[in-house]
């Protein structure tokens, strides 16, 4: 079998590289990928849409509907995780519990919990845990400066690089940092399950909203120019301000289905303690 | 020689990345563990993203963010000036896809895991010939 896959590989790879032959030299400007559709954008973008950055005008407006069903695509695969893993039905296992103010660990056999209103009982993961308040500290002063970060990303995305799919996926990474830093049941406290799922589908509502208001507005479906007239600015800031909600909608569904595929494969489904 | 500098100097990133991808094949191919496949597949994808990268970049150019000023480009623009934005919006979206696939591959290899439990491959076929 591995001979077999060695001489597949090795048969494929000499045959890509004897292709190699006929691709444009790197970097050539007039290779023909640069030389048919690129130039128009990169020469009307700021005339028609007002973003400098060339490639958010292209993800979110020249080639919406790409982008639209890749959000789609996202929020199927986060849909997809949840319908394999989750599992409702909570099965009685022994129990954990640190008493803070001594730092003893308690097993109870049998699944009763303390109940969360004696403020005295910090329920642990069943791997063993030490507290540690390096980590717990930095992780919580973390995640305010990762989100603000992220929701720089994409509200700047019009000017520098970024966006919505990469502020998603770092407002993802600052949910996933609480669960990583304290454990899985603190961040999905902090941020739920319906509030996630909300949340992946609220996305890609914004996203085909933005797209059916301008149909409403009587243009054509992800055409921001009409926004025109419910906006006080000309036809291409419109189109500015239409990639914007499009980005935040991008945003939303991408940190929502970021952290779903986490909580789910960390805990197996059943959301009590991950990693 | 003259093969050297026009096939090899010249285009050397196309030879890395497709040595890089079949590396990535091999894996998927002749690996028996199934998260092993799945690194395979990732080594792949990032082999392909590197390659259209590659297609979109010109010499000298920088990236594509236009320089303006107020809200006109007030100059002619060089479109040989700003590499190419297309193969980046692609791969942009492609990035992101394939965590997502990866996910969802991730969720099977633990539903696999706690049915078979394993993810060796020929062990996981004894055992539906057991069955």
């Amino acid at each position: 079998m591995k001979k077999l896959a060695l001489i597949i590989v090795i048969l494929s790879g000499a045959l890509l590289l004897y292709a190699t032959k006929d691709f444009p030299p790197w970097g050539d400007p007039t290779s023909p990928a640069s030389v048919h559709v690129s130039p128009r954008y990169l020469e009307k973008s700021l005339e028609e849409t007002h973003v400098p950055n060339v490639v958010t005008s292209i993800l979110a407006d020249y080639r919406g509907y790409d982008t639209m069903f890749e959000t789609t695509v996202i929020f199927c695969a986060g849909v997809a995780c949840f319908m394999l893993l989750r599992k409702f039905e909570v099965e009685q296992r022994d129990l954990y519990y640190r008493h803070i103010p001594t730092g003893i660990t308690i097993h109870i056999k049998g699944g009763k919990e303390i109940p969360s209103t004696s403020g005295e009982f910090e329920k642990i993961d069943t791997i063993w845990t030490p507290y540690d308040f390096i980590i717990n500290t930095v992780s919580r002063f973390l995640v305010p400066f990762i989100q603000l970060f992220a929701l720089y990303v994409i509200a700047h995305g019009h000017h520098s690089p970024g966006g919505g799919f990469q502020g998603g996926v770092i407002l993802g990474a600052s949910i996933i940092v609480l669960a990583i830093g304290f454990n899985l049941r603190t961040a999905v406290k902090r941020f739920g399950e319906k509030i996630d799922g909300i949340m992946s589908a609220l996305g890609v509502f914004i996203y085909s909203g933005v797209g059916a208001l301008c149909v409403l507005l009587g243009g054509q479906f992800l055409n921001y120019g009409v926004i025109a007239k419910v906006l006080p600015v000309g036809k291409a800031m419109a189109r500015s301000h239409g990639i914007l909600g499009v980005e935040i909608g991008v945003g939303i569904s991408v940190m929502a289905v970021m952290v779903c595929i986490y909580n789910n494969v960390a805990s197996e489904g059943k959301y009590d303690e991950g990693l | 020689m003259e093969f050297f500098l026009t096939h090899l100097v010249a285009k050397y990133n196309f030879w890395l990345y497709i040595i890089l991808m079949m590396i990535g094949l091999y894996a998927m191919i002749a690996k028996n563990n199934l998260i092993k496949k799945l690194v395979g597949m990732n080594i792949f994808q990032t082999a392909i993203i590197l390659f259209y990268v590659s297609i979109g970049s010109k010499k000298g150019a920088t990236i594509p963010i236009i320089e303006h000023s107020g809200k006109t480009v007030g100059h002619a623009l060089d479109p040989a000036h700003y590499v190419n934005p297309l193969p980046h919006v692609l791969m942009l979206t492609a990035i992101v896809v394939s965590v997502s696939t990866f996910g969802v591959a991730l969720a099977l290899a633990v539903k696999i895991y706690q049915r078979y439990k394993t993810l060796e491959e020929d062990e996981i076929l004894t055992r539906i010939r057991e069955s």
